[in-house]
């Protein structure tokens, strides 16, 4: 039964959609454990500027990552309409704020596209495809990479 | 294969537990070198450890513990007296165990390098011992060294002499080729059963093959044994106990009986003639094989044993059944196996082994209960309710409830510090060995209960602590004998619950503290200047100086460049303080004093630039509302507090954290005080303060990472989180700085 999975190169992927700046992006489901509504974070200090604080999470102490900062589109001002999704990524719990879920989507591996190698660096560290959804264009953001808090990848 | 991983690992838990038990044998037998039980409780402890060791092959472990368990036999059988030297080298044998028990948790499964001397020391005890414990291949009757002239005669003589209170068993042992292959032997097994009472052995060679059909690793020998005891049956099973799943084995019991131990005249079961065998050996049982069946319904009693030699339980159960009729006023056989079976249970019932990380999340959640409750206390607060309604009424009771199971829960964390003071032990023994000092170690307080995480990491310090009692303590003993002191130093460590904290002392009867050693030293080192006038506990405190070792040359054992002061951070990481108290010439007493739970800490919470921290009250010396006159400044930047004669830097929290730049003037500013515990003390600037209470400590590192200048967060009662300051990494950020740079200037 396994073997027929992984025959199946159309495999299907579930992904969370959301838009981060005006621009859609999504990542797999699998990493995300719930959306919450957005709650004011408290401060941490020497903190790089894409890191909004952290929260309280039934007891368990989260930091948020600003995507639009972290992406380079510069601070959100985050309201009552922001989300933040946790998810967990390399064994740590985070929320990302972003500012609307748009939609769980199920798409086909086929239907990831490589990202022209004509975008810059920055783009590319944190996008490992695209895929075309309707007429939308949906960027897969590579977690493991927003999460980096050394910055060693920031070109 | 899980499932052996899952083995594996309890038997290696089940190891420290055996190897506790060895360790307090061997304690009990220092104490009292006659005490059989002690003897015992190592032997059955070194012989579990073996036991486990060969259901997974550990070699190294089986053979050492193989050697360790065949010396602890001669000395309970009395056959070797007991000597000091002797007890030093089992010492040393049960720590060389725990190490191999340790290095083979680590899937290295090979001897130390201790081991080949060890096992060399333990053989020239046993040297005897081990000669009969390895019999040639002889398998007819085995001496066992018992009272000679064990002939039927005599046998027979002793029953009617003793009478009602003597029992004959007979067992018949047949063991599977998995007994081997654990480790077991039958001789040692033999041996213990003559401790019962008179026993004969005969070996049953009746199936054995044909010599070129031999396979060597099965076992096609039986053994029949004739107990005469005062003893239960349960006693022969417990003999039996670590075999029992790789045995046959089957006991009954009469007390008619008389004449020779002989195997059934079975001809069909031997495929050779018993003439081939030698069976007059050297054994005083002698015993004649062919031919004799017919007595043999007396010594089984009931006869079905000895028929089949696969003697399954049922028969031995119903075999049992018919000895307890017969078995007077012992306390009832009658169901020796299921009250044996029932006190296990209870035993095992007694504690449970859960996993720490089921405890954690139950910490966890009781931690957010008492949050929530806090909440709603807050809430129905603000709807205005009547106070003494039943609303508040039903609400303390809740709260008080929520306290009383985060007690409880945090007082499964909390363990007996007695495995962490063993460990200790070893470490005294090492050290006493490498200085030439003779040392007596003493433990108080055992069985002190601390939360499982702090006796972890207070190992490392106290490991430092005790060495450094030996290697700068304790005088050599000629030194000591010079003084008028026993030549041999003690050294205590003890363990004591005091007024909600944990105090743990390493007092030495060494020489104290040389003060004027110590002074020059810290004027050499940097430490202090020639001309500070410095009290007695000032110049002892000198030693947990960052840099500083007390001793001119760094010695092999604590010196390494690292000092107190690695203990002192430790601690402090703990959030416990340490002291010392030294009387020249009557020694040094180092003080540990810890909180019982690192889940918890008393805190003040306060506000800086909107922000809402806590700082651990322990580092909280005052609080001062700073007055124009009490504040000087010191440059542009710099700001300074003059309290009690003393200049003391001004830190501006929220401009250190960079939350705000520091304010221009300190009024309507409150100033905590912080005790130096490294470096200075310094003032603390602060907008207010909120409250004090008790915080439960959050990790931010789970999901986070370290930050500097903070220890951990917690959640307040509103359900957001509060940072709490690590006033200790504060003072260690401003101590690198240059002198300008000590105040408000420092702020990030």
């Amino acid at each position: 039964m396994q073997d027929a999975i992984l025959e199946n190169a159309d495999r299907d992927l579930e992904v969370v959609a959301f838009r981060v700046a005006g621009q859609d992006f999504c990542f797999d489901l699998a990493s995300v454990r719930e959306i919450r509504g957005w709650t004011s974070t408290t401060a941490l200090p020497h903190a790089q500027p894409f890191v909004k604080g952290v929260i309280n999470l039934r007891g368990s102490v989260v930091p948020v990552i600003d995507l639009s900062q972290r992406l380079g589109f510069g601070a959100a001002d985050p309201g009552a309409r922001h989300v933040i999704i946790i998810a967990v990524v390399a064994n740590q719990t985070v929320g990302l704020l972003a500012e609307v879920v748009s939609d769980i989507l199920t798409v086909s591996e086929a239907d990831l596209q490589p990202i022209p190698e004509i975008v810059d660096e920055t783009v590319r560290q944190f996008i490992s495809g695209v895929l075309i959804q309707d007429d939308k264009m949906i960027r897969r953001l590579e977690l493991g990479m927003i999460l980096d808090q050394e910055g060693k990848h920031a070109a | 294969m899980s499932g052996k991983e899952d083995f594996r690992s309890s038997f290696f838990e089940e190891c420290e537990e055996l190897l506790e038990q060895t360790q307090d044998g061997l304690d009990a037998m220092a104490d009292d070198p006659h005490d059989v039980e002690a003897v015992n409780g190592v032997f059955r402890a070194v012989h579990s450890i073996k036991g486990g060791a060969g259901a997974f092959g550990l070699e190294a472990v089986i053979d050492f513990s193989h050697k360790f368990e065949t010396a602890m036999d001669a000395i309970r059988s009395g056959n070797v007296d007991l000597t000091d030297d002797m007890l030093d080298l089992f010492r040393m044998c049960g720590d060389n165990l725990s190490d191999l028990v340790t290095m083979a948790r680590a899937g290295r499964n090979n001897p130390t390098a201790a081991s080949a001397e060890l096992e060399e020391r333990l053989l020239e005890i046993t040297g005897d011992m081990q000669e009969e414990e390895v019999p040639d291949f002889n398998p007819v009757t085995l001496d066992l060294g018992l009272d000679a002239g064990l002939d039927g005669e005599t046998e027979t003589e002793t029953e009617t002499e003793t009478g009602q209170g003597l029992l004959v068993y007979t067992v018949r042992f047949q063991p599977r080729a998995e007994l081997f292959a654990a480790g077991n032997e039958p001789a040692p097994l033999f041996r213990a059963l003559t401790r019962l009472g008179e026993t004969e052995v005969a070996a049953d060679i009746s199936d054995l093959p044909a010599l070129s059909d031999l396979d060597a690793m099965s076992c096609r020998i039986s053994w029949l044994i004739r107990v005469t005891t005062d003893g239960g049956e349960a006693e022969i099973e417990d003999v039996f106990e670590f075999v029992e799943d790789c045995c046959e084995l089957t006991i009954d019991s009469s007390i008619d009986v008389s004449g020779d131990l002989r195997f059934p005249d079975d001809g069909d079961l031997r495929d050779h003639g018993p003439d081939g065998v030698n069976i007059d050996g050297a054994g005083p049982a002698v015993l004649d094989m062919p031919g004799l069946g017919d007595l043999l319904p007396d010594l089984c009693g009931g006869a079905e044993g000895f028929g089949s030699p696969q003697g399954n339980k049922n028969e031995a159960g119903e075999a049992r059944a018919s000895a307890d009729q017969s078995g007077a006023d012992r306390k009832s056989a009658v169901a020796a196996a299921p009250a044996k079976q029932a006190a296990k249970t209870t035993k095992s019932s007694s504690t449970i082994r859960v996993d720490l990380d089921r405890i954690d999340k139950l910490i966890n959640l009781v931690g957010e209960l008492v949050i929530k409750e806090a909440m709603l206390s807050q809430s129905v607060g603000e709807l205005d309710i009547a106070r003494g309604s039943g609303v508040s009424a039903a609400l303390d009771s809740v709260k008080q409830i929520a306290n009383e199971i985060q007690e409880g829960v945090m007082a499964i964390r909390a363990q007996p510090v007695k495995p962490m003071f063993q460990r200790m032990a070893r470490i005294v023994r090492e050290a006493s060995t490498a200085t030439g000092k003779k040392v007596r170690f003493v433990t108080i307080g055992d069985y002190t209960e601390v939360d499982k995480t702090v006796i972890e990491r207070l190992v490392d310090p106290l490991t430092h602590m005790i060495r450094n009692a030996i290697d700068h303590g304790l005088e050599s003993p000629k030194d000591r004998k010079a003084v008028g002191k026993p030549a041999e130093g003690t050294v205590t460590l003890s363990a004591a619950h005091r007024s909600g904290r944990v105090l743990i002392d390493v007092v030495d009867d060494g020489g104290g503290i040389n003060r004027e050693v110590v002074r020059k030293l810290a004027v050499q080192r940097g430490l202090i200047q020639d001309t500070d006038q410095l009290s007695p506990s000032e110049i002892d405190h000198l030693l947990f100086m960052p840099g500083f070792s007390s001793k001119t040359e760094v010695s092999e054992l604590s010196g390494r460049g690292v000092g107190l002061d690695v203990v002192r951070s430790a601690i402090h990481k703990l959030g416990g303080r340490v002291a010392i108290q030294s009387n020249p010439g009557e020694g040094a007493t180092f003080s540990i004093s810890l909180p019982l739970t690192l889940a918890v800490l008393e805190g003040m919470v306060v506000q800086v630039g909107g922000e809402t921290m806590v700082v651990p009250i322990s580092s909280v010396q005052e609080t001062i509302r700073p007055t124009a006159e009490d504040l000087d400044r010191l440059g542009v930047d710099s700001l300074v507090l003059r309290n009690r004669g003393e200049l003391v830097p001004v830190v501006d929290l929220g401009a250190f954290f960079g939350f705000r730049s520091a304010p221009d003037t300190l009024e309507d500013h409150v100033l905590l005080l912080i005790a130096a515990d490294q470096g200075p003390r310094y003032a603390l600037v602060v907008d207010a303060i909120q409250d004090q209470r008790q915080v439960v400590i959050k990790s931010l590192e789970t999901n986070y990472q370290q930050i500097s200048g903070v220890a951990a967060a917690t959640i307040l009662g509103d359900g957001r989180i509060a940072l709490i300051i690590d006033a200790d990494t504060v003072m260690r950020d401003l101590g690198s700085g240059g002198p300008g740079e000590t105040s408000m200037k420092m702020a990030v």
